[in-house]
């Protein structure tokens, strides 16, 4: 016998004392949870997320749509950056204004390469109020999921306020879970040392969020 | 036997005593578990749907539980037309072998790997260093451990046992053994030290062609698998290598996609006390030209069936692994992580460990007595397994017998040799609770904080558990059986 047959063979006798006409899937749950917590207004929302994007040490940045490209240019140049990683599909206006070497997202490059590369710049699929959080997909201007690893620095823009959700419920609901996702909630962090809070142990250790409207 | 108990391990109270005479240990043991309590307070009172969305979380779990083999079956499919290759192991043994073999089909001899407590509990590690494969532990607090020769001792920080300045002599010594050495003059502060693992980990991951993973949660409708994690060593294993082989238990599986909006509010903060912690991934199959290309998922049993096959204890697969119940413990607190023998510690390693391998081994059955049954454990489970209430009944199989189910087949244990005066004690605690107004007066029986369910009682305790109100604690408090165990030696002041 297979060890699968075993295993749910195994299963099988260990539910014995289950009726054929038990509660189906449907009725078993009562999904008497809020979908989101608390009424907001879209601005609201947004303040919200900023709040909390920043008290898990994101950096956070707002601007209208014509000051995207010299914000970005702005926080490569602080940084120090010489060099940026972008996805395939990232409007190319983003960079516009700035001269930092480009390094484009290719599935033959190797993950060397990208440990040299200074910063990334992606958008996303987007950001949980309530949460502090943003989540890519691996969408055109996400690119691979490795990119927004290995640099050091990652520029996230957010479009505010429609790439906004309030909650998790709502924001699975908006999610394609056929896409590799991966869901970043302030920048990488251990507390594996006395508790202490230290940021970045593997992950990028500067997250800045621009929060773009009007776009 | 891989994956049993740690060899030579002594029996929980004489580990629990060695940990209690240990002051550095219990300090730190005690400074963690009082700072993760007090923020999971704080981050669970923001949400004032907590009782609801535990709630949900238990049904989701129970309803998966009670059609398991549907579940494993629906996984199957979605993972395979994702991409995915499924394969099933009964035990520790054949989990080791199948990873083993897909590690060598690769031509590696090297593999990176995601905290996972299912690889810990079938010792894979060990199982694939015999066969000249090194496997590389990536989260901060497990290279701690490895690089010490130790073992973890909380499911979520397990190196909570160690303060910086261990942590700082271990790294200056072992890591030049293992890899890029630590920088020159390394001090003993946490970010310092966080540097010194970033690099030493860091070419590790970029010539990593194997990486190992457990998972918290498998989506049965879509074959999706989720990892949270803090670090990025998470990230790291499960995107940059070119075969990702995930190693989780069948009871894993949730329904649906839906289903994860619970977890993922109730998970982050019950474990770190984070509204969200920083980095989750998940994956449904392959993704061309992102991430491994080749996706094993091993599904283990290895004494799961035979927990399931407990109607009062199979509610102990519900877990989620948040560590909750570990950081309210009164006695994990004094008697830390290792004391219980196994990966699990804390009241979730007291009704799983027990379960998962049977009672057997001493360690195994003083496991159900390491517990003064406060219920505090129950109070914060986010998925509310009645910890006190399957300590009882394990207490009462040690003490008195009883059918049982190991490795699918029904067997009757005996009663414990050494637990005579279990039986006696047993036998007492229900005259107590046949006697309302003696329990009363005891009153040590009792809970500040629990909810007692009136329960019907097996056996002998059948003919008055009609009675109204009877409460589900018929044993003694762990204080007591400790002292009476070790003639009154309990340093623990
Ligand atoms: S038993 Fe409950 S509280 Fe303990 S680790 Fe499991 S889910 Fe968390």
């Amino acid at each position: 016998m297979s060890s699968r047959d075993l295993i749910l063979g195994r299963v099988r006798r260990a539910l014995a004392d289950v009726p054929r006409d038990d509660t189906p899937y449907e009725q078993a749950i009562e999904r008497g949870y809020l979908r989101e917590h608390g009424g907001r207004s879209v601005e609201q929302t947004v303040d919200l997320l900023a709040e909390n994007l920043a008290d898990y040490r994101a950096l956070v940045h707002r601007c209208a749509a014509d000051e995207l490209a010299p914000t970005i240019a702005g926080l490569l140049a602080g940084h120090g950056s010489t060099s940026v990683v972008l996805p395939a599909g990232l409007d190319a206006q983003w960079l516009a204004a700035s001269e930092v070497t480009r390094v484009p997202d290719r599935a033959e490059g190797t993950s060397g390469e990208l440990d040299r590369v200074d910063s990334v710049v992606t958008a996303c699929a987007l950001a949980i109020a309530e949460t502090g959080t943003l989540v890519l997909d691996g969408g055109p201007d996400q690119g691979r999921r490795r990119i927004t690893l290995v640099p050091d620095h990652h520029i996230c823009v957010v479009r505010v306020p429609d790439q906004v959700v309030s909650s998790v419920p709502q924001a699975l609901a908006r999610l394609d879970p056929t896409r590799p996702l991966t869901w970043i909630s302030g920048p990488s962090a251990t507390s594996d040392i006395e508790l202490d809070r230290v940021e970045g142990v593997h992950g990028p250790r500067t997250l800045e969020v621009v929060l773009v409207s009007g776009e | 036997m891989s994956g049993g108990t740690f060899v030579g391990m002594p029996a929980f109270p004489k580990a629990a005593h060695e940990a209690v005479n240990n002051p550095t240990l219990r300090g730190n043991l005690r400074h963690a578990t009082h700072t993760i309590r007090a923020k999971r307070a704080v981050a669970v009172a923001e949400l004032d749907d907590w009782a609801a969305l535990r709630e949900a979380g238990k049904q989701i779990k129970d309803h998966t539980l009670r059609h398991l083999d549907r579940y494993l079956v629906q996984l199957e499919e979605s993972v395979t037309a994702a991409g995915g290759i499924v394969h099933w192991a009964a035990d520790a043994d054949e989990a080791n072998r199948i990873v083993t073999d897909l590690v060598k089909m690769t031509g590696e001899s090297e593999v990176v790997k995601v905290k996972s407590m299912a690889t810990q509990e079938i010792g894979l590690n060990e199982a694939l260093e015999a066969e000249g494969i090194h496997a590389y532990e990536t989260d901060l607090a497990e290279l701690i451990v490895q690089l010490g020769k130790d073992r973890p001792s909380h499911i979520l920080v397990p190196a909570i046992h160690r303060n910086r300045g261990e942590i700082r002599d271990i790294f200056a010594r072992e890591m030049g053994e293992w890899g890029r050495p630590a920088p020159e003059g390394l001090t003993d502060t946490p970010a310092e030290l966080a540097e010194a693992a970033r690099l030493h980990l860091r070419e590790k991951f970029l010539r990593a062609k194997v990486g190992i993973s457990g998972a918290n949660f498998m989506v049965a409708e879509t074959g999706t698998l989720m990892v949270v994690e803090s670090e990025g060593n998470g990230r790291m294993c499960l995107t940059l290598p070119e075969t990702l082989i995930s190693v989780v238990g069948i009871e894993k599986i949730v329904p649906t996609w839906q289903d994860l909006e619970v977890f993922l509010q109730t998970l982050p903060r019950s474990s770190t006390a984070e509204r969200m912690n920083p980095y989750t991934s998940m994956w449904t199959g392959i993704t061309d030209e992102d991430g491994p290309q080749t996706f094993h998922l091993v599904l283990i049993d290895n004494g799961r069936t035979d927990t399931l096959a407990d109607e009062v204890g199979r509610q102990a697969l519900r877990c989620i692994r948040c560590s909750a119940c570990l950081n309210v413990c009164p006695v994990y607190e004094r008697a830390g992580g290792h004391a219980y023998g196994s990966v699990y510690p804390g009241p979730i390693g007291a009704i799983l460990s027990p379960q998962l391998r049977g009672t057997a081994s001493e360690i195994d059955a003083s496991l159900p007595y390491a517990s003064s049954l406060c219920g505090a454990c129950y109070e914060v489970c986010p998925v509310a397994i009645d910890i006190p209430e399957v300590l009882v009944h394990l207490r009462e199989r040690i003490a008195e017998g009883g059918p049982v189910t190991r490795e699918g087949n029904k067997v009757v244990l005996k009663p414990a040799k050494g637990h005579a005066a279990e039986r006696a004690a047993m036998r007492a605690a229900r005259w107590a609770f046949s006697h309302p107004g003696a329990l009363r007066t005891g009153q040590r029986l009792a809970s500040r904080t629990r909810r007692f369910h009136p329960r019907s009682l097996p056996g002998p305790g059948k003919a008055w558990s009609d009675t109204r109100d009877l409460p589900t604690v018929p044993a003694e408090p762990f204080r007591d059986w400790w002292q009476r165990t070790h003639g009154g030696k309990d340093t623990d002041k």
